[in-house]
């Protein structure tokens, strides 16, 4: 739970009851994601009824918090530059939206793999950023 | 049931301001009204359809119907960001051609140079999973860039082309923030904002507004305006849709562009003038290829070497400026992409970038962020 962000004040996400669940494994430093068992798809981020089918046959599954960067832009302006907004593509099929977390936002590459890392935010719950695998 | 000649665009106006510390937005909106009926030759009694999105303040459009004086028997205000205005015309077409109204009036209007943004979208589903990203339009569309480059190659170069066409048209607007013609040098040694996209592929932030006048066909023939018809329309709303097969080089547009074309019985090769919005010059790239004005992965070659400079380019774009150079209005620029078609369209345009006999032109727009979710909206307006 390192702080890879330094200085960039990240808001604190609202969980509510459809959410819940990936807030509280977030603590515990598991990422979870949802699965349409109608078409066996994991979609993200999650909602209660599946984006697929609309069905309320949905279910957790915990990820292994592995992917590959689908896309990737380095902010290099304004006081919190630089930071890296990126899609993961995580190996079950979603894509994520989130940060790589890296001190070398230079080397960060498409198709790069990376491995959830959790962050703190400010006074509330963890959020899942990624970081290099290699790092 | 088509809209194809429905409805015609009877008057356009761009407020002429890029910074008004000294009025309100609701008084901007006004003033754009007063200023599209006037060109119309029409009069508020007149008006019984109002048009708005996000930008308008209070309570839908409840608020400026009333602030305004409408008395109205149709209102619509359906937000897709900034290409709501482009798509309004058409929903303006639809209520006309069903005969829920016969005046349609739309503005957008609002100060972000001027005063701090109150919107936000704090309850939105997917505001706990994205609200601590850090993502605004600039890294988000810079995404969308970084992976077109990825898969076909596309370069800074060929984006710069995109904004050095939009400077040829701006330096004839009086009007423009940025007069300066630029190279292509110039765009790639300005500042980086955020991988790929240099400070010079980004639009301008500009305080104004505008206001399109929409009427039924007897209306518009009672006028002293050209007929400028609405032929064709397409929206599109895009998003990761559960993170499923995400694709950031295709936008909406490759549904709305299409649907327009396809009612209005016309290709993009028929078009002599085309508007798109150009929030960053990635967002013109990808619009261009999901029109069909080139294959997909091909708007590189199609940007590069002035191809889109009025009188010198194949197809003249954003011959105002376009939001890279001339305005975007609280960073919205839908609204200015149909005034500067139906200027063309009417002959109106700055003699230096008039394109000769133009009687076709298409308007398309990207609302929301290309990144994440969106909507798009294409019209197809002809001079009949």
């Amino acid at each position: 739970m390192a702080e890879p962000m330094k200085g960039r004040a990240l808001p604190a996400p609202e969980p509510n009851v459809e959410t819940q669940p990936f807030w509280d494994a977030a603590a515990e430093g598991r990422l979870l994601i949802k699965r349409c068992n109608d078409t066996g798809q994991c979609f993200y981020y999650p909602r209660a009824l599946s984006p697929f089918t609309l069905s309320a046959n949905t279910e957790w599954v915990e990820a292994a918090g592995t992917g590959t960067i689908y896309s990737l832009s380095t902010m290099r302006r304004g006081k919190d530059a630089p930071y890296t907004l990126a899609y993961v593509t995580l190996d079950e099929g979603p894509a994520v939206l989130t940060n790589i977390a890296t001190d070398d936002h230079d080397a960060l590459a498409i198709g790069q793999r990376v491995r959830v890392r959790f962050v703190p935010t400010e006074g509330g719950p963890h959020v899942p950023m990624f970081a290099p695998e290699t790092e | 049931m088509t809209i194809r000649n429905k409805a015609y665009i009877a008057g356009a106006w761009e407020h002429p301001t890029r910074l008004a510390p000294d009025k309100t937005t609701p008084q901007l909106h006004a003033e754009c009204a007063a200023g599209a009926l006037a060109d119309a030759g029409l009069s508020l009694a007149d008006v019984d359809g109002y048009f708005c999105a996000g930008d308008a303040p209070g309570f839908g459009g409840m608020s400026m119907i009333d602030y305004l004086g409408l008395k109205v028997r149709h209102t619509d205000s359906t937000e897709t960001g900034g290409s709501s205005y482009i798509l309004h015309v058409s929903h303006a077409a639809q209520a006309i051609a069903a005969g829920q109204c016969s005046v349609a009036l739309i503005t957008l209007a609002g100060r972000p140079r001027s005063e701090p943004f109150r919107g936000g979208r704090f309850n939105a589903p997917e505001a706990a999973f994205e609200g601590w990203v850090g993502s605004t339009t600039h890294n988000s569309y810079g995404m969308c860039a970084a992976r077109h480059m990825h898969e076909y190659g596309t370069t800074s170069e060929q984006l710069a082309w995109i904004k050095v066409a939009a400077s040829h048209h701006a330096q004839h607007n009086e009007h423009a923030m940025l007069r300066d013609v630029v190279t292509v040098e110039d765009v790639l040694a300005s500042p980086m904002i955020s991988d790929p996209l240099h400070r010079l592929d980004c639009c301008v932030v500009s305080d104004g507004g505008g206001a399109l006048i929409v009427v039924a066909p007897e209306i518009a023939r009672s006028l002293k305006r050209p007929l400028i018809a609405v032929r064709g329309a397409g929206e599109a709303v895009k998003g990761p849709r559960g993170g499923v097969r995400l694709d950031l080089t295709t936008s909406a547009a490759a549904v709305s562009g299409p649907a327009a074309f396809a009612e209005a019985g016309v290709t993009p090769a028929d078009m002599k003038y085309a508007s798109i919005y150009d929030s960053f010059t990635i967002t013109v790239l990808i619009q261009l290829e999901d029109l069909g004005f080139c294959a997909k992965g091909e708007g590189g070659r199609f940007v590069a070497d002035g191809n889109l400079i009025s009188g010198s380019g194949k197809l003249p774009f954003n011959t105002d400026g376009g939001g890279l150079c001339n305005n975007h209005p609280t960073n919205r620029g839908g609204i200015t992409k149909v005034i500067e078609a139906v200027r063309q369209l009417r002959g109106e345009a700055h003699p230096a970038v008039q394109v000769p006999n133009c009687d076709l032109a298409v308007a398309t727009g990207i609302g929301g962020s290309l990144g994440q979710r969106h909507g798009a909206a294409t019209l197809i307006l002809e001079r009949q």
